[in-house]
């Protein structure tokens, strides 16, 4: 039987298409896709007028949380909210109990996420056994397995040890791997609260200087310059960031970044409110460095959007904010802050905007064929937006199992209707799909 | 009052906060009685929380609210509200069901008294928090230099030492700008925050490399507590050289203008920010800050219990 | 609005209390005056300038606040304090509180408790400018400038010159939810 995607602007960053158009899906794979394409007999018609159909989007960087801290989400919650979000695959971090750094454990994971269905799991694994950054966990067996893991990351806990860190870059080209390493300075971090600056100063929290970040990245980009290894800079939150990866991509650094929704949006202001669901790692910053970091999206210096999705149980948010621990929701409404922040007021066009979302992150290492494009033979990954569809976020309505986003009462337009992995709807008309196997 | 919180300076407008001035000084007079209690706040209770060790404070909030005929209920436990397995929110409501009529909060977090704010009705005072604010202190601070110059405008006061690290810095800048005093600030460049713009905006607050050069024309000189520990992380050399740059001793006292005055919240470190013979010399208003405390949070409580059923 | 005493009517009372009160207490020895802030206080300094004249003595005259001493603190929006001053040591004297209009009793009661800590007095008296009714406490003064009879909707304005700059006593409809201004006895506290 065939579906029939009718009448949406259909944007394809892969084809730099962006026209209406008819998309038709036979089984799990696209067929047929242009205008007006003729009705046939038995076609199921899903009216796309006024929406945009896109390729599902793809997150390099998910907190799913399972195995080991369920209180805060699983597999099933947090693919619910991939669904939701627009989402059809995304890569979990492996700072799980236990730690990603394993073959079984990456198996355990991507099986878990084959079962629930409603959104492709691809791990990342630890570069270091158990995150410790003393020992590289066995990148080749993780490579080699069933997950197929190309994307090595301590996640939280950057690599300090340069000399780990270079050895680790050495050892991922075997497989021409990404290293991903978190980009803090623990040294330049010690005890930091917020970011450093105006609002630190009054908010008497101990400050997160910028060149924390600035000066792991540096390091990085030399070493992987040095050997021409794949670096991969997760959540680039300041400006300084920015110029020193636009200048080593100048140079032909295999350099990727990605940047959170919560950065390209959010100020330190907000920390006035001493609320813990503003806290996050790295932390909010300043409106000068939200304002380059929209502007490196726009010029492909930053390459992707990735979420950060990181839930946390009410009772670990709700306490002092020294004492809560970093990290918010991101997957429901990633695309929507994007839109709203950049793509409604004309700053980035739907195509970039849609390609940092897919096309940008696939790039960067095996998400499983996902991210487009949107043609006969492709998979039929996809989502169908509301452009139009103003809502107000409410994070006990989300579907994580948290609700942990800072976006609460936020009013923001466009909203997933539809999401489609492989054929099969995970989103259907804003309801998302049971999971194939329950927990 | 228009504020109904005391959570940092921020809560007062220059007659709110000529107000507390006024209305501690009725409250000394009580204090200088035979019997030094009036029955103003009989029946109410105030609840002292303290989540980090101050027995000096906790003490004067505690004479204060006796003094006004308060019942006393004191609430202290060490570390983060979770690390005594009970949510924020949790701790706010148990007081709450206990029916305080306010709340004095201390805590070692930073935004907490704001943050417990949002679970309770009735007003909060921050009795200090983290590095944040310590609004009583400045205000005691700002009663003492009134009662010593009649005035709080056009004085210029120097604030010397650790002041990333200090709520009362930041209390102290703020109300004394309120005031329409003019603030220098004095200390090694590792104990300033990078960023103080959102003070020196205002063009009432500037910051002097070299104490000596401060000495000439303060009216107040105020020093703030250096913690030894600091030099371990590389703050400062060696308490030596602290006390050497940014420590009051005789000469620099002899250097401050003769009505000048030396203030410091306590408790001192003597021979680093401060030698014995200035702690002790007259000129050292060190004993009436603390008198001062209990009159000024005296004020505070009776203003923000007073009129607390009132609607607006 | 009608004015029920005009300045000569406030002086010749005020004369009369100074004579009821030296007569009462056999001459001005011991004789402390407590002005309740605000009214009270200028009309406590008018009856010792008299007593003054009367006796040829100089009577010590104070003011005296009973804000932290009321019993509706948490219902009445927090206002600066006004000074209270005694001018001397109260133990063994006779202690007077003048105050300008006697209403409910309220203030009365927490003036009494006011001087009372602070020491013991020999015995305290009670002049009022005004008796207007409407006590809600066992409490009469003991010499009263004029009883005013009044309904509870009336409010009783004693203006003073040190204050309103004129000397008067006026009676007014309370509108209704109009807060009483300072110096005005009508709202019921």
């Amino acid at each position: 039987m065939t579906l029939m995607l009718k009448g949406g602007r259909v944007v394809d960053p892969t084809r730099g298409h962006d026209d209406v158009a008819d998309v038709r899906l036979d089984g799990e794979r696209i067929v047929e896709v242009g205008p007006d394409l003729a009705d046939q007999a038995g076609d199921e018609v899903v009216d796309c007028a006024g929406l945009w159909v896109l390729p599902g989007l793809v997150d390099l960087h998910t907190h799913l949380r399972e195995p080991g801290f369920e209180d805060a989400e699983d597999i099933a919650t947090g693919s619910a909210a991939a669904a939701a979000g627009g989402y059809t695959a995304v890569a979990p971090m492996a700072n799980t109990l236990p730690v990603c750094d394993t073959a079984a454990v990456a198996e355990l994971v991507e099986r878990r996420g084959r079962d629930v269905g409603l959104v492709d799991v691809r791990p990342v694994g630890a570069i270091t056994v158990g995150l410790a950054g003393q020992r590289l966990a066995e990148m080749g067996e993780l490579y080699d397995s069933h997950a197929r893991v190309d994307f090595f990351s301590d996640d939280g806990i950057p690599v300090t040890d340069t000399l780990i860190m270079r050895r680790a870059l050495q050892y991922a080209a075997r497989f021409d791997a990404v290293v991903a390493n978190h980009s803090q300075d623990m040294d330049l971090t010690e005890d930091a609260q917020m970011n450093e600056g105006r609002m630190s100063a009054v908010l008497g929290l101990p400050g997160w200087p910028h060149e924390a970040e600035e000066v792991m990245i540096a390091r990085d980009l030399l070493l992987a310059a040095g050997l021409g290894a794949r670096l991969h800079v997760p959540h680039v939150s300041t400006a300084g960031s920015v110029e020193l990866i636009r200048l080593a991509k100048q140079r032909g650094v295999r350099v990727t970044a990605e940047v959170t929704p919560h950065h390209l949006h959010l100020d330190d202001t907000v920390v006035a409110t001493y609320d813990p669901v503003y806290k996050v790692n790295p932390p909010v910053r300043t409106r000068d460095d939200v304002l380059a970091l929209r502007a490196a999206l726009a010029d492909g210096t930053i390459d992707a959007v990735a979420t950060d999705h990181a839930p946390h149980p009410h009772e670990q948010k709700d306490q002092e904010w020294d004492h809560a621990p970093c990290g918010m929701l991101g997957l429901e409404t990633a695309l929507a802050v994007v839109v709203t922040d950049l793509v409604e007021p004309g700053d980035l066009p739907l195509l970039d905007a849609v390609a940092a979302f897919t096309t940008r992150p696939a790039g960067v290492r095996d998400m499983g064929g996902h991210g487009g494009p949107i043609a006969p033979d492709a998979p039929a990954n996809l989502v169908v937006v509301d452009p139009d569809a103003r809502w107000t976020v409410d994070g006990r309505a989300l579907h994580s199992r948290a609700h942990n986003t800072p976006f609460h009462g936020e009013t923001l337009t466009s909203r997933p209707v539809h999401t489609l992995l492989r054929g099969r709807f995970t989103l259907r008309d804003g309801v998302v799909a049971d999971p194939k196997v329950p927990a | 009052m228009k504020a109904t919180r005391l959570i940092s300076i921020d809560d007062l407008d220059a007659e709110d906060l000529a107000l507390v001035l006024d209305t501690a000084e009725v409250m000394d007079e009580i204090s200088a009685r035979r019997i030094k209690k009036v029955p103003t706040l009989r029946g109410r209770t105030v609840c002292n929380l303290f989540l980090e060790d101050s027995t000096r404070t906790r003490l004067s909030f505690d004479i204060a609210a006796k003094r006004l005929s308060a019942d006393v209920m004191n609430f202290s436990a060490k570390g983060s509200s979770v690390s005594k397995g009970e949510s924020f929110k949790d701790t706010a409501l148990t007081l709450d069901a206990m029916g305080v009529d306010t709340v004095v909060v201390r805590s070692g977090s930073s935004g907490a008294p704001l943050q417990l704010s949002q679970y309770l009705d009735v007003p909060i005072l921050n009795a200090g928090d983290g590095w944040h604010q310590h609004p009583t202190q400045a205000l005691l601070d700002l009663y003492t230099m009134r009662s010593h110059f009649g005035h709080l405008a056009g004085l210029t006061v120097t604030i010397c030492g650790d002041i990333i690290h200090s709520r009362v810095a930041r209390s102290e800048i703020e109300a004394l700008t309120l005031a329409g005093a003019t603030v220098r600030l004095v200390a090694p460049d590792t104990l300033l925050p990078t960023d103080l713009s959102a003070w020196t905006d205002g063009g009432n607050v500037e910051v002097i490399t070299d104490l000596d050069d401060a000495l000439g024309d303060s009216d107040v000189l105020y020093l703030l507590r250096v913690q030894r520990e600091r030099m371990h992380r590389a703050f400062f050399p060696s308490t030596r050289e602290y006390h050497r740059l940014y420590g009051m001793d005789a000469r620099r006292l002899a250097a401050l203008p003769d009505h000048a005055i030396v203030m410091h919240p306590g408790p001192m470190n003597r021979g680093v920010e401060i030698t014995p013979d200035v702690a002790d010399s007259p000129r050292a208003l060190i004993t009436d800050q603390v008198n001062n405390g209990i009159a000024v949070r005296m004020a505070c409580l009776y203003l923000l219990i007073a009129g607390s059923e009132v609607d607006a | 609005m009608s004015r029920l005493l005009d300045a000569d009517d406030i002086r010749r009372a005020l004369r009369r209390l100074a004579h009821e009160l030296v007569e009462a207490n056999h001459g001005a020895d011991g004789l402390v005056l407590m002005g309740i802030q605000t009214r009270g206080v200028p009309l406590a300094r008018r009856l010792a300038a008299n007593i003054g004249e009367i006796e040829d003595v100089e009577v010590p005259v104070g003011p005296l606040d009973v804000t932290l001493y009321r019993d509706d603190v948490a219902s009445r929006p927090p206002r600066a304090l006004a000074d209270t001053r005694f001018p001397v040591d109260v133990d063994g004297t006779t202690v007077v509180i003048v105050d300008d209009v006697l209403f409910t009793g309220r203030t009365i009661r927490a003036a009494m408790d006011a001087i009372l800590d602070v020491g013991r007095p020999d015995a305290i008296r009670l002049v009022t400018l005004v008796d207007r009714g409407h006590r809600e406490l066992p409490i009469r003064a003991d010499h009263v400038g004029k009883n005013l009879p009044t309904a509870l909707a009336e409010r009783i304005s004693v203006r003073l010159a040190e204050i309103d700059d004129v000397d008067e006593v006026v009676l007014e409809a309370v509108p209704t939810h109009d807060p009483a201004p300072a110096g005005e006895s009508g709202a019921r506290a």
